[in-house]
């Protein structure tokens, strides 16, 4: 057995240790996080400035593809009460991007329209369980 | 046939209801017929169960569109092995799947303990049933698979196209058999806490359960993360998304509990820790089941929600609060035996290897519900992104990949200094020339964290394969066979041991493939015409033709348009491959009236990833023909004008089959101008080495696991004598 003293000791600074990690664990999550929105929170924000990643459904009708490879696209909530804000993404969009699906991008509004960064679209895996049309699922 | 569902599923709910019941009356008046009568409740509920599955897979195969299920998720052109999976695509299917998954695992479990751990089972009984019962109340009170349209439509929505994919047909099975199979040990471990008895024969079963439920699970992951890689051209893996992590945190926790079981067995020690890991591994299942059913947390694999949070929130409170009540109430009985002898020691080992795997699972805990913390302390929903996941999961990797290389070879109490010299000596010189070719012969040596892992993975190596070594000359020494068959017959003799190791080998070859392609792989995003190349890594990529379908497309999707390229790929002017990706598109979910040949093709596109895979590296390529997008629905197609003018030639007033018709032979001139005249392209090329290495040692991990999990030749010779015993005192008993 081992002595309980040195038993105590270990726990100590065992303990000490997992608090010291879990604390720069926890600064840095709030450090290195993005605030996540919806475009009418992104609007009623108002201010341009720090990065958001911004979550919403692609609005019929509203992608054009520039020959540059820039695409312009209408970002609009996902409970859709008609706000929609506008997205300037350059680069290869993933496979499943279309009207009507939900996803999520990255960037920072500038000058009233959402700058998105090259590479971080995601959308949204179709497995989708929604509820029925009515309400009622 | 739906009455005939519904009822099914009341039924299903009486019999659960009645299995817990009978089995806890049973428990509590030494009742032995009651306690027999709640085991045949869970077959039972196991047949019902599977009624119910049958009644509305007939639906889907026979596309009744008058169940709602089968109208929001199926239709004519669904392919038929599609439209048996659309069953699960669906929210209530999905619930049907993991109930009925679970009756029949219970149903297995149940019926080997049969005859052992008689105290012990009824109330496992009574909880597996208790999860029967809350799964069948969702799907008879809350969200029936069974529903009916109020007016049947002629056709379906049809299976999400990104779903259909061979792996559609067994990822979202193996996945909920690992989440369902999560309920046995936590079954048992309620059980054994309620009676106070956790000695040996309660280890041998939980343990034999908590690795089948971790291979389940494992699997299916490893399912997913390939589906993800090579179909959703999400460009891969692994995206610290929330419903991957939801399943990975179970898998932590459970490859803990497997590893600290052992000191359990072999010590008396840490038996609170294990009660806790067995409970806390099926709880964090629960969660993973409620974060892709609550849209509680935004996730890639968008669950909008379906009314269900609130009762699975109330299922993990009562869970939370039943565990941490028997561990707290039980603690007498699950005092340790010893205490730690030697940090330098197997039992020291295995204690990093937990605290580390829970560490991890904290880390992804934390990461994966931030958004909720972060809307609880600051007001606004934030979320971290996959480099901060990386910062801490990387190095705790690393750790736990040296661990797996220790822990095998390490004494247990008390390692001295000659018994590391022995077992140390030849993986440390492995880890030492890996890191010397690190920086000379393979080009690795840019990366130091890759580095590192590449040593910490050869030092697994070389320490298993000293073990395997030094396990088949002892065995040849006492019984001369020829290498192959001591080999053969060591393992056999030491299932669990040496299964174990092959884990480890699996694990350290999975980790290769995953520093080698996160760290080294080139991908170029642009746009090609016909003729054009461009460089990918080391190889040219030229885009030699276009190619184009109608209706039979060649993955067999039901696509009705497949528009693909064909690139040959060249590594200093020898060729390597063909590539041949390509983008499917599909009907719109309902076809107006003069925009007939538009709405054919104007559902959603998906890419098809080409795909040449071998154990150097992958090359993967994507395509988007760019054309013009359709004013309609704002779907990108080719030749804008010739879609309009197949619209423009299809009379509105003729009937619409022959609408049809013509559409189809004007989709094939559409076709047919496109393989002509191409126009440019927009392509995803990837080149990514050792990809090939994860799935291998997948496979690896797989068949360890299903090593250490088949039962001894001494077990089966055991349970063959009993029964000959048995037999022997029946007819004693008669005589």
């Amino acid at each position: 057995m081992t002595h309980p003293r040195k038993r105590h000791v270990r726990l100590v600074v065992s303990l000490t240790l997992a608090v010291l990690l879990a604390s720069g664990l926890i600064y840095t999550s709030f450090a290195a996080s993005d605030p996540a929105l919806t475009p009418s929170q992104l609007l009623a924000r108002g201010r341009d400035g720090g990065n958001v990643q911004l979550t919403g459904t692609v609005v019929k009708r509203s992608i054009t593809n520039h020959a540059d490879g820039v695409v312009d696209f209408r970002l609009a909530d996902r409970a859709g009460d008609g706000v929609s804000v506008p997205v300037v993404y350059s680069g290869s969009v993933p496979a499943a991007f279309a009207t009507g699906r939900e996803l999520i991008v990255t960037g920072r509004l500038h000058g009233g329209a959402f700058d998105a960064q090259p590479g971080s679209m995601i959308t949204k895996c179709p497995s989708k369980y929604s509820a029925a049309p009515n309400g009622s699922a | 046939m739906a009455f005939a569902g519904h009822l099914v599923m009341v039924v299903a709910l009486v019999v659960c209801l009645y299995g817990i019941g009978a089995a806890l009356y049973g428990a509590r008046h030494g009742r032995r017929d009651w306690v027999d009568s709640g085991r045949r409740s869970v077959y039972c509920l196991a047949v019902v169960l599977t009624l119910g599955m049958v009644i509305l897979e007939v639906a889907f195969v026979r596309n009744d569109f008058s169940y709602t299920a089968v109208a929001n998720t199926s239709s004519t052109t669904t392919p038929l092995l599609y439209r048996v999976a659309a069953m699960w695509s669906s929210q209530e299917g999905s619930l049907l799947l993991w109930v009925w998954l679970l009756s029949i695992w219970s149903s297995a479990a149940i019926y080997l303990t049969r005859n052992r751990l008689r105290d012990v089972v009824p109330y496992a009984t009574s909880v597996l049933l208790g999860f029967g019962a809350f799964f069948t109340t969702l799907l008879v009170f809350l969200d029936s698979p069974f529903g009916q349209m109020s007016s049947v439509p002629t056709d379906g929505a049809g299976l999400d196209p990104l779903l259909r994919n061979p792996s559609m047909l067994i990822h979202p099975p193996m996945l909920y058999s690992g989440y369902t199979f999560f309920s046995i040990p936590f079954a048992f471990a309620v059980g054994a806490l309620i009676v106070r008895r956790v000695d040996a024969d309660w280890i041998r079963i939980t343990r034999r359960f908590a690795l089948a439920s971790w291979m389940f699970l494992g699997i299916g992951i490893l399912l997913g993360a390939r589906w993800s890689y090579y179909e959703l051209g999400w460009g891969g893996y692994w995206g610290w998304d929330p419903v991957e992590n939801a399943a990975l945190m179970p898998w932590l926790i459970s490859t803990a509990f497997l590893h600290s079981v052992m000191i359990q067995e072999k010590r008396g020690m840490l038996k609170i820790w294990n009660a806790s890991l067995v409970l806390g591994a099926s709880t964090l299942a629960i969660v993973g089941t409620f974060l892709v059913r609550s849209g509680v947390l935004d996730s890639i694999h968008a669950f909008t929600g379906g009314g269900l949070g609130v009762p699975f929130v109330a299922l993990i409170a009562t869970m939370v609060a039943g565990s941490v009540y028997l561990v707290v109430t039980r603690r007498e009985v699950l005092r340790s035996e010893h205490s730690l002898d030697s940090l330098f020691s197997r039992e020291a080992a295995f204690l990093l290897n937990n605290i580390i795997l829970v560490g991890l699972c904290f880390v992804i805990f934390w990461g994966t519900f931030f958004p909720l913390i972060s809307q609880a302390v600051t007001g606004t929903s934030a979320k971290v992104g996959p480099p901060w996941f990386d910062r801490y999961t990387v190095p705790l990797a690393l750790i736990l990949v040296l661990l797996s290389g220790i822990g095998p070879v390490i004494a247990w109490r008390r390692a001295t200094l000659a018994n590391a010299r022995r077992n140390f000596a030849l993986p440390v010189a492995a880890a030492g020339a890996m890191a010397i070719a690190a920086y000379t012969v393979v080009p690795i040596g840019s990366s130091v964290p890759t580095v590192i892992l590449f040593c910490c993975a050869m030092f697994v190596l070389a320490s298993i394969g000293q073990e395997f070594w030094r396990g088949t000359r002892a065995r040849r020494a006492m019984s001369s066979e020829a290498p192959p068959l001591a080999l053969l017959s060591m393992v056999r003799r030491n299932r669990r041991r040496y299964g174990g190791y092959i884990v480890h080998t699996g694990i350290a070859v999975l980790f290769i493939g995953v520093a080698a392609s996160s760290t080294f792989q080139h991908e170029q995003e642009l746009s090609l015409q016909v003729g054009q190349s461009t460089h990918v890594g080391a190889y040219t990529m030229r885009y030699v033709k276009a190619t184009s379908h109608v209706v039979n497309d060649p993955s067999h999707t039901g696509a009705t348009l497949t528009l693909g390229a064909v690139l040959r790929v060249t590594r200093d002017g020898k060729y390597v491959a063909t590539l041949r990706p390509a983008a499917d598109y599909y009907p719109a979910s309902s076809i107006l009236s003069g925009q007939v040949v538009a709405d054919l093709i104007s559902g959603d596109a998906v890419q098809q990833v080409a795909l040449k895979s071998s154990l150097r590296r992958d090359l993967w390529a994507a395509i988007k023909p760019l054309g013009t997008t359709l004013p309609s629905t704002g779907v990108q197609v080719p030749e804008e004008s010739l879609v309009a003018l197949g619209d423009t030639t299809i009379l509105p007033s003729t009937p619409q089959e022959k609408q049809l018709e013509a559409a189809y032979i004007e989709l094939g001139a559409i076709a047919d101008a496109y393989r002509r005249n191409p126009p440019p392209a927009s392509f995803t090329l990837i080149s990514s080495p050792l990809v090939m290495w994860i799935w291998l040692g997948g496979l690896i991990v797989l068949l360890g696991g299903l090593t250490a999990i088949w039962p001894p030749p001494a077990a089966r010779r055991g349970r063959i004598r009993a029964r000959y015993f048995a037999r022997v005192a029946q007819e004693l008993g008669r005589a």
